[in-house]
């Protein structure tokens, strides 16, 4: 029974100091770039790693899901009770207040989160950082800086490209006879609230900071070897999913 | 010069360095040599500042690195150059952006003349022609001397080499080893060099420190080493059949 309170304050006090370096690693990333010239190559090496390449797989997976989602809802919620605009009116909403921006973002947390963790972590483990440090470069804000403001400028972009997606596979289904073109445009349409589309907007935001500082601490913080760096990119997913997670409830809560 | 006064190290609990005090010259290529696990790489990182001393003094020309505040600790790193073990290249870059990248950094040259001081210093360590390649794309050696040209780029007041040799075959580490001497000459720098390599220590070692469990146990240069009655020196440097044949010659 001690030795479980014990094991439990331990857990506790690693969860405060690990949260405390964390703050400590965003107070040096959050420095004046040295060289603007050079934070500006780097930014937009980033905008084209993180947002760019990730584009294929938003418009890829939005699509399908969009689809999908539209014969789900077909199939077992449309009725000849409901109207015949309850599909497209309920793709619409969960695509826009979930799927294009938390889900998007958890999905990216995989794809971006680990991308950062380990690119960082190899960095670490080849002394490229102990390089950058030994030059008097503050090495957290230069590798880190670029990596979290190239995410969250490239976010709401990856957002409206994965709401269009859904749509154009909401409307595929239509070719397979699932419902009718009007139906559907008229479902999109109804009730329309553009607030909405700010509300997943400003959510992606949060989850961009999230995925990229989070993913950059494990990354920078990695100790030992190669072992250690799939590790840190595994913890890195991990706490960057929950943490989008917990973050979707408040802002949900706050914004809506 | 470089003066380390009762420095001291420890890690949870065990003593990594147990009060070493040296000099370090300008302009001579200084050596610190021991066996695995005696402390050599730990001293290095205290000496530029990758890791903090638990006590002692670090003095680059008088100036106390470890009492340094911030701003004064980077702009004696920007006269710093170091080679690590591992060269630690920019992986993302080409060989010509990794010897520009301090330039970049820190210079008020325009591109043209950015470029040219990196090609200068590729040409320096016989690497021309291979500006345009990834590090990826050249062996260990070449990476080697592509650190070395980087780490030069800023004409360097301190050089520091964290085992140059480790993983090349004997003839490249000859060739690291005079290229590191001559331009520690040639640019009167003072120059430290961690390694286990007795090959380096018999070729360039002009003022060596042998350390022992964390304590200073030698120091010289290397025509002193082979007259030496130290006995735990001794069995370290002529451990192998050749030096010791090489000393039994000499004697």
């Amino acid at each position: 029974m001690r030795d479980r309170l014990a094991f439990k304050i331990m857990q506790l006090f690693k969860g405060i100091s690990t949260f405390g370096s964390y703050l400590m690693l965003m107070g040096r990333v959050l420095a004046l770039p040295e060289r603007w010239r050079m934070f500006y190559k780097q930014y937009v090496k980033e905008l084209v790693a993180l947002g760019v390449d990730s584009i294929g797989i938003v418009l890829l997976i939005s699509f399908f899901i969009g689809a999908v989602i539209c014969i789900q809802i077909k199939l077992n919620i449309a009725s000849p009770w409901m109207p015949n605009y309850t599909t497209g009116y309920t793709t619409r909403e969960i695509m826009l207040l979930e799927f294009s921006s938390s889900i998007m973002c958890l999905i990216l947390a995989g794809k971006v989160g680990s991308n950062i963790a380990s690119e960082i972590g190899t960095m670490r483990v080849t002394q490229q950082i102990d390089a950058l440090d030994i030059m008097g470069i503050n090495s957290a804000s230069f590798i880190i800086l670029p990596k979290i403001l190239g995410l969250i400028t490239m976010i709401p972009m990856l957002v409206v490209f994965s709401i269009v997606a859904g749509f154009v596979g909401a409307y595929a289904t239509c070719a397979l006879g699932v419902l009718s073109m009007d139906d559907l445009t008229a479902g999109l349409l109804h009730d329309f609230n553009q607030w909405y589309v700010w509300m997943s907007l400003i959510k992606s935001l949060f989850f961009a900071f999230i995925i990229s500082s989070v993913s950059s601490f494990y990354g920078y913080t990695v100790e030992g070897g190669s072992f250690d760096v799939g590790k840190a990119s595994t913890n890195a997913v991990v706490s960057s999913s929950i943490l989008i997670l917990f973050a979707d409830i408040f802002l949900t809560q706050i914004l809506s | 010069m470089i003066e380390l006064r009762n420095v001291h190290k420890s890690f949870e609990g065990r003593e990594v360095l147990k009060g070493i005090s040296a000099t370090f010259q300008n302009g001579k290529t200084n050596l610190i040599i021991g066996q695995s696990g005696s402390g050599k790489t730990v001293l290095i990182k205290n000496i530029v500042g990758l890791l903090t001393p638990d006590e002692g003094e670090i003095l680059y020309d008088g100036r106390d690195f470890v009492k340094m505040t911030n701003k004064e600790r980077v702009m004696v790193r920007r006269e710093m150059g170091m080679l690590f073990q591992s060269a630690a290249l920019f992986d993302s870059m080409t060989v010509l952006e990794n010897v520009m990248f301090p330039l970049d950094m820190f210079s008020d040259m325009n591109r043209v003349d950015r470029e040219k001081r990196a090609c200068f210093c590729l040409e320096r360590v016989n690497l021309k022609g291979a500006e345009f390649k990834m590090p990826g794309e050249i062996s260990g050696g070449m990476q080697k001397r592509v650190a070395i040209a980087r780490a030069i780029a800023l004409n360097p007041k301190y050089l520091f080499c964290d085992e140059p040799n480790s993983g090349l075959d004997p003839k490249t580490s000859l060739v690291i080893d005079d290229l590191i001497h001559s331009i520690t000459e040639e640019y009167k720098m003072t120059t430290i060099i961690n390694t286990h390599d007795m090959n380096s220590v018999m070729g360039i070692g002009e003022h060596i420190i042998y350390i022992y469990e964390g304590n200073l146990e030698w120091t010289g240069t290397k025509d002193e080493i082979m007259t030496s009655t130290n006995e735990r020196l001794n069995s370290f440097i002529f451990a192998s059949d050749l030096f010791r044949k090489v000393k039994e010659a000499n004697m």
